[in-house]
């Protein structure tokens, strides 16, 4: 018995790849399954066995294997077979195969949602800078691929509410949104029947908008400030934002300084040596120049 | 793991002349890999550039001889280089269910006609369908049944991994 179950486990593949395409049908064709079935439900096979026999029936989903008795309906109870799939439901009864295919769809009842949203942090007044994928599943985690409607809302912290309702394609929705104007944390939601799902997106500040600096000689130092770096939305830049202050003269660079926003200004001190030029810049922002020696 | 020598090496004598009758079988069907046609005109939302489609397709009819293969020994682990969430959860189970009741299955896909359908904005998920030929074989303790040949159309969806593109969802729907 060892020794045929070995057998038939290495030859198996060899003998269904040298069948080839044309392989022996099933002796009989009598076996009758709805074609289509909910995923979950009861299923009543009539077999018309003349004989004991084994139902089985088979997919990359899920296998059953069944004992028929001579003349007996085969049940199936509801949850039994559950995840979607083609099916192929072969009786075997003396010698004789009877055969059926039939597919197992998801239920029509949204039960839950894979959501992606991305990015989770994005600079404010992007125009589709949003984006959220959501696929549908029933109760039993089979892909619903009827199609559905589905909602995607995004809520900003300003109170501003974007909405897109989309209907499904094979299961998945997609939809893109605008980042608010206004930084802060919005709620992106994605809704199918009662079933929700949200996730949080950080709309931060965008790169400053202008820069301005004042300054104060004390001494042999000038006291440097910017005044609050904003966006162009109006949104204070993000602390830690690096701010450059340069001093040069006679065209030659002569200190550089890196100085990251705090409570939104930059400070610092630089020699005060008259004639000397300091300017300041962040990111790709140049802000105005100051010439030393025009404070006094 | 547990490693057996076919019955035809050790007694060649038996069973030399039917295992050269299987492999010149084997040889006349042309040892096939499935046929593959693939067709990519509509995949938005995202552009697919070809080297992604090349790799998505690749790493798909992968997954075929990965499910294969676990199918036939009963090993869900067989499934871990090419499937991931919900399709290795499903997967495994057939597995599982299998070894209790004692039952080996063994596909073997001939055919692929594939519909990549959808990538997703940001990149993180592929969708295709795939009508697909195969013969399927049930193994039940010792008897073997008779192959069967199934056309099925099936939804695949895929994400990006670090070395490959893993199938998460793999579902047969109604053609």
């Amino acid at each position: 018995m060892k020794r045929r179950i070995t057998f038939a486990r290495v030859m198996l593949p060899v003998v269904i790849m040298a069948s080839g395409m044309q392989l022996a049908a099933a002796d009989g064709e009598g076996l009758q399954v709805p074609k289509v079935v909910e995923a979950g439900s009861a299923l009543s096979i009539p077999t018309h066995a003349a004989a004991k026999g084994v139902l089985y029936i088979v997919s990359p989903a899920q296998v059953l294997r069944r004992n028929v008795e001579p003349g007996e309906s085969v049940a199936i109870e509801p949850g039994d077979l559950h995840n979607a799939g083609h099916y192929l439901a072969l009786l075997v009864s003396q010698g004789t195969t009877d055969k059926a295919e039939f597919d197992v769809v998801a239920a029509r009842q949204p039960a839950s949602v894979n959501f992606l949203a991305k990015p989770s942090r994005l600079p404010v007044s992007r125009p589709d800078g949003i984006s959220g994928v959501a696929y549908v599943f029933d109760v039993f985690r089979n892909l619903v691929l009827e199609p559905m409607p589905v909602s995607f809302q995004l809520s900003d912290s300003a109170g501003g509410t974007q909405t897109r309702s989309v209907t499904t394609h094979n299961g998945v929705a997609w939809a893109k949104m605008n980042s608010a104007p206004k930084a802060g944390a919005a709620q992106f939601q994605v809704s199918v029947g009662s079933v929700a799902e949200k996730r949080v997106v950080q709309q931060v500040p965008g790169d400053p908008c202008n820069l301005k600096m004042s300054g104060q000689r004390s001494g042999q130092r000038m006291i440097l400030e910017t005044a609050p770096v904003r966006d162009c939305s109006g949104n204070a830049v993000s602390d830690g934002t690096i701010v450059t202050f340069t001093q040069s003269y006679n065209g030659r660079s002569e200190a550089t300084v890196d100085v990251p926003l705090k409570r939104d200004v930059a400070s610092t001190e630089l020699p005060a040596r008259d004639g000397s030029v300091i300017s300041v810049a962040t990111g790709v922002v140049l802000g105005n120049e100051i010439r030393v020696g025009e404070q006094r | 793991m547990k490693t057996s020598i076919p019955l035809f090496m050790r007694r060649p004598g038996k069973l030399f002349p039917l295992a050269w009758a299987i492999v010149g079988g084997l040889l006349l069907s042309g040892f096939a890999q499935p046929t593959v046609r693939v067709e990519a005109d509509a995949v938005g939302p995202r552009s697919l550039e070809d080297q992604t489609r090349t790799a998505v397709v690749r790493d798909y009819l992968q997954s075929w001889k990965s499910m294969s293969a676990a199918l036939q020994d009963n090993r869900a682990d067989l499934l871990d280089a090419f499937y991931l969430g919900l399709a290795k959860e499903k997967l495994a189970e057939a597995v599982r269910e299998q070894q209790e009741l004692g039952i080996r299955t063994n596909y073997r896909d001939l055919s692929h006609h594939l519909k990549i359908v959808f990538y997703s904005p940001e990149g993180l998920s592929v969708q295709l369908l795939d009508t697909v030929e195969y013969n399927m074989q049930i193994v039940d303790h010792d008897q073997v049944l008779a192959p069967q040949h199934v056309r099925a159309r099936y939804v695949a969806v895929l994400t990006p991994t670090e070395v490959r593109w893993k199938v998460r969802v793999f579902q047969a729907q109604p053609d």
